[in-house]
């Protein structure tokens, strides 16, 4: 069909369709008819779909060579090129499956969830847009169009989560989403700035080239100490991710991001932007496998927001948030993967949970469409005998989540879990109890949020029970969609991903953080870890985790009330979400405002304006004030001066 | 006989004498434009001698201009100086002060 | 010759000049101007300068200085208020053009303009019109300058003119426009008028 689908003109192709999609459906939307707008953005998205499944079975069957060519030169600066290019390799290609996959999904979904939204095709142009960005954000060979997709994709999500601008809440949320994520882009910034005077240039290839060779280099921060430069655009650049990827303590704006549309918490929120920092630490993996202090340090991060925020998910009653923090904890387990260099099992785990994570949420919206927009759990239950396919699908959404034996989450989790328990970098082991920790914590919140909507009691008013019924087929077809690489997609991917030679030459990792390899000594195919599985410690603990779960919300309903009201202060200690926002408003906004309202009073009003504004103008009034006295008025003063001039000047021209 | 000097000289002294009456006249704004002219008299004295030692008509083309520009401004001095009049009911010079800071 | 000439008229220049700043009296003053516009034009004639000699005489004395006796006689000029303060500003007056006189006289007393260096023209044969060169050359050379000096005086005039003019509500003078504009019936009215019986 394609005769040279590796030619540049297939990746345009890829990026350009769901752009025109967006500007079709943005810019002349006031035009054309809601039909016409989500027949365009997802014939955009299609068609990048297909052409990524071609480049994948190119890059993955074929064996294809790094596709990395400059498209379009932007400017030339003292040497450095700022391009426009594109970098294809197996990474890129399984990313473009996933995001265009997940993306058109979300397209189909749309039309069902955002039937009677007045913003509809507004809605539509932001998420071609969006899909948009993230292709150019995956598919960079270079640093500074990998910042223009940050950024751009970072845009979108801000658009996005405010997309119901008239309430506040929204607006609020967006406006949060986008100052934690300015920390963060400022650190990657810092990052790409430290890339460009190490490196002095932005190019993936020649940077990756050159890494080796600038390992030693140090730089002196703070006078006095000689910190290793890679070590510290390291940690610049994971700082970037740990405001995109959403990790602690930057992760503050993820949960209030479910402010914003469901099928944008699916598609953004959950499988493709905000682990666009994973995507990152792995592209660099040939820098962060330099420096041992950066892994650490990436490690203890994804450890704390694995553990923390899974236990935030327990006590969560908005069934978008539990979802949400769930979130979180994932990417704290891809995070992980990445302090251990286990780069692949985290690329394993980002598509795994892309498909099972987005499952869940479009599930979680199919049930708020049954609900009428009602998302508190506490008002729900017993969705089962109304809604079997969103049940089933959150079924399998759940069971992936949670790493049962054979789903798709399973293998990437477990790899994972199995990654740092091998790595001995400095905060391995306490990762490793996290990580595992976090199991039983990902199983009791899953299953209390699946318990509580779909089983016990219904407790919704008489109203909705009325009018509850199964989604229509656009929400369910792309659930079940979604299901099924949920449940076979692990399985059916481990061998040649993580054990495999899949990544070879795309992620590097050293010789003394290489994990997978003892791993793949262990590895016997994917039907071997199933069984072998069934007997490990994270699948008692899951096991534990679910009968907890059952215990607590079918078994005895009223129990967790008690042990709410026995450990209020723990309760109060999780509902304040360990106190980050509070921090956040009082100590950081407050304290912003207390500068700027210093440096307006001091800066502005008195330097800028009291002294250098009016201050120069009062001087020259009163100078002026002064020497006017000179002028008298009469002729012959006048006169005189001139006459005095005029010898002056004689006397100096003469002599 | 006479050289370049002698009439430089005089040019001189009259300049001097016409500087001197801008001075005396502080009052009488006419006399002030009588001093005037004569400052322009010596200039152009100065012109025709040196337009004569050099041999060159230029410095004669020059005091033909001068001449021009001298009559327009004695015009248009005395003109302003009848409006002043009209108006200040005044030539006093020491009278005239609105320029006073 | 010429020497006694230029010696005898140069006192009179410089002895006019002073009575010119002296005298109390405008219209005196301005009579003492027109003898020292008389005893330059003798100078310059010593000068070869023939045509400019005559222009200042004409031109100066036969219109400017009549102007100055004009606006003198026409204003109503308060003498012993002028007069007041001539000898406070001796001494300043006296001081500051002997600086000017020395500082000149620094530069042109010297050798520097002495015969030996601006060496003496013959004078010019008989039939030598000053006239015709000096018109030649303000024909052609600068004649775009003898232009703009026509412009000037024109604006000399209009200035002259606009300035002084005014307008008393109550002098009786003829409005041109509204004469030529005149339309023949307002002259002329033909009325119809009832014919009338004889008795």
């Amino acid at each position: 069909m394609f005769e040279n689908y590796s030619d540049s003109q297939v990746y345009l192709a890829i990026v350009l369709a769901p752009l025109i999609g967006s500007i079709i459906a943005g810019v002349f939307g006031t035009y054309i008819s809601r039909a016409v707008s989500h027949t365009v953005t997802i014939a955009g998205v299609g068609i990048s779909f297909i052409l990524a499944l071609f480049v994948f079975k190119y890059f993955a069957f074929d064996g294809a060579q790094t596709y990395n060519e400059t498209v379009y030169t932007w400017l030339v600066s003292d040497g450095i090129h700022f391009e426009v290019g594109f970098m294809v390799d197996n990474l890129t290609s399984m990313m473009l499956v996933v995001v265009s996959f997940v993306s058109l999904m979300v397209h189909l979904y749309t039309i069902g969830y955002m039937h009677d939204d007045p913003g509809y095709k507004r809605f539509f142009s932001y998420i071609s847009l969006f899909t948009f960005s993230m292709y150019m954000l995956v598919m960079s060979n270079n640093f500074l169009q990998l910042f223009f997709g940050w950024e751009a994709v970072g845009l979108v999500s801000y658009l996005l989560i405010g997309f119901y601008y008239k309430k506040e809440s929204a607006i609020f949320a967006n406006l949060k989403a986008f100052l934690v994520n300015r920390v963060g882009d400022f650190g990657f910034i810092l990052g790409i700035a430290g890339i460009l005077m190490l490196f002095n240039t932005l190019d993936y290839a020649q940077v990756f080239a050159a890494a080796n060779s600038k390992a030693g280099a140090t730089i002196e921060l703070i006078p006095g100490m000689q910190w290793s430069m890679i070590t510290v655009i390291c940690i610049l650049l994971f700082i970037g991710a740990m405001g995109k990827s959403a990790q602690v303590p930057l992760h503050v704006w993820l949960p209030d991001s479910m402010e914003g549309p469901t099928p944008i918490s699916a598609l953004i929120h959950a499988a493709t932007m905000v682990t666009a920092g994973i995507f990152m630490v792995t592209r660099m993996s040939p820098l962060f496998e330099l420096s041992e202090t950066a892994l650490s340090f990436i490690l203890v991060i994804g450890a704390i927001t694995a553990l923390f925020m899974g236990f935030l998910g327990i006590i969560q009653n908005d069934i978008k948030r539990v979802v949400a923090y769930s979130t979180l904890s994932q990417l704290g387990y891809m995070t992980v993967a990445l302090g251990a260099s286990a780069y692949s099992a985290a690329v394993f785990h980002l598509m795994t949970h892309a498909f099972f994570k987005a499952l869940l949420f479009l599930a979680a919206g199919s049930v708020i469409i049954g609900m009428h927009h009602v998302q508190d759990i506490r008002k729900m239950g017993g969705l089962k005998k109304y809604m079997p396919i969103t049940y089933w699908t959150s079924l399998i959404g759940t069971l992936a989540l949670i790493g049962f034996p054979g789903f798709s989450g399973f293998f990437s989790k477990d790899s994972i879990i199995e990654a740092v328990q091998t790595a001995h970098i400095p905060g391995a082991s306490f990762a490793y109890y996290s990580v595992l920790l976090g199991v039983f914590v990902t199983a009791v919140y899953s299953l209390r949020l699946f318990f509580i909507v779909f089983h016990g009691e219904e407790r919704m008013d008489n109203h909705t029970k009325e009018h509850l019924k199964e989604s229509p087929w656009v929400v369910t077809v792309p659930l079940i969609l979604l299901a099924i690489p949920s449940v076979i997609i692990g399985g059916m991917t481990i061998g040649s991903v993580l054990y495999g030679d899949y990544f070879h030459g795309v992620v590097f990792v050293s010789e003394a953080h290489n994990v997978l390899e003892h791993l793949k000594e262990e590895y016997h195919g994917p039907l071997t870890m199933v069984l072998h599985g069934l007997t490990s410690a994270p699948f008692m603990l899951m096991v534990a985790g679910i009968a907890v779960a059952w215990l607590l919300y079918m078994k005895n309903p009223s129990v967790p009330g008690k042990i709410k009201d026995s450990f209020q202060w723990l309760y109060t200690i999780m509902d304040n979400k360990y106190g980050f926002d509070i921090f956040n408003e009082k100590v950081i906004a407050a304290g912003t405002r207390g500068i700027g309202n210093l440096l307006s009073r001091i800066g502005d009003i008195l330097i800028i304006d009291g002294i250098i504004v009016n201050g120069s103008a009062k001087s020259v009034a009163w100078f002026s004030g002064i020497i006017r006295h000179m002028q008298t008025g009469y002729l012959y003063h006048y006169a005189f001066a001139m006459i005095l001039g005029l010898i002056a000047l004689l006397v100096i021209v003469v002599y | 006989m006479l050289s370049l000097t002698h009439f430089l000289v005089l040019g001189a002294i009259l300049f001097s004498i016409s500087m001197a009456g801008i001075f005396i006249n502080r009052k009488n704004v006419l006399i002030l434009l009588m001093c005037v002219e004569l400052m322009l008299l010596a200039v152009n004295t100065n012109f025709i001698a040196f337009s004569h030692y050099l041999g060159d008509s230029a410095g004669q083309v020059f005091v033909f201009f001068i001449l021009t520009v001298a009559a327009a401004e004695a015009a248009i001095g005395l003109a302003i100086l009848v409006v002043l009049f009209r108006n200040k009911r005044t030539i006093n010079v020491e009278e005239l002060d609105t320029l006073k800071g | 010759m010429e020497t006694f000439v230029f010696y005898v008229f140069s006192a009179f220049i410089v002895l006019s000049a002073l009575m010119v700043i002296t005298v109390n009296n405008p219209v005196k003053a301005a009579f003492f101007l027109v003898l020292t516009f008389f005893s330059s034009a003798a100078i310059w004639l010593l000068l070869e300068a023939e045509f400019l000699a005559i222009i200042l005489v004409i031109v100066y004395v036969g219109a400017v200085m009549v102007l100055f006796l004009f606006v003198v006689m026409m204003l109503d000029i308060n003498m012993a208020q002028i007069k007041k303060g001539f000898v406070n500003n001796l001494p300043l007056a006296v001081a500051v053009a002997i600086a000017m006189f020395v500082t000149i006289f620094f530069v042109v007393g010297g050798d520097s303009f002495s015969a030996s260096i601006f060496t003496i023209p013959d004078p010019h044969a008989a039939d030598y019109s000053n006239v015709a060169e000096l018109g030649k050359v303000l024909y052609t050379d600068y004649f775009y300058a003898f232009e703009i000096a026509a412009v000037i005086l024109l604006v000399g005039i209009i200035a002259a003119i606009s300035l002084t003019l005014r307008r008393r509500p109550n002098t009786r003078h003829q409005n041109i426009e509204e004469q030529v504009a005149v339309n023949s019936k307002d002259r002329l009215r033909v009325m119809k008028i009832e014919a009338q019986e004889r008795k």
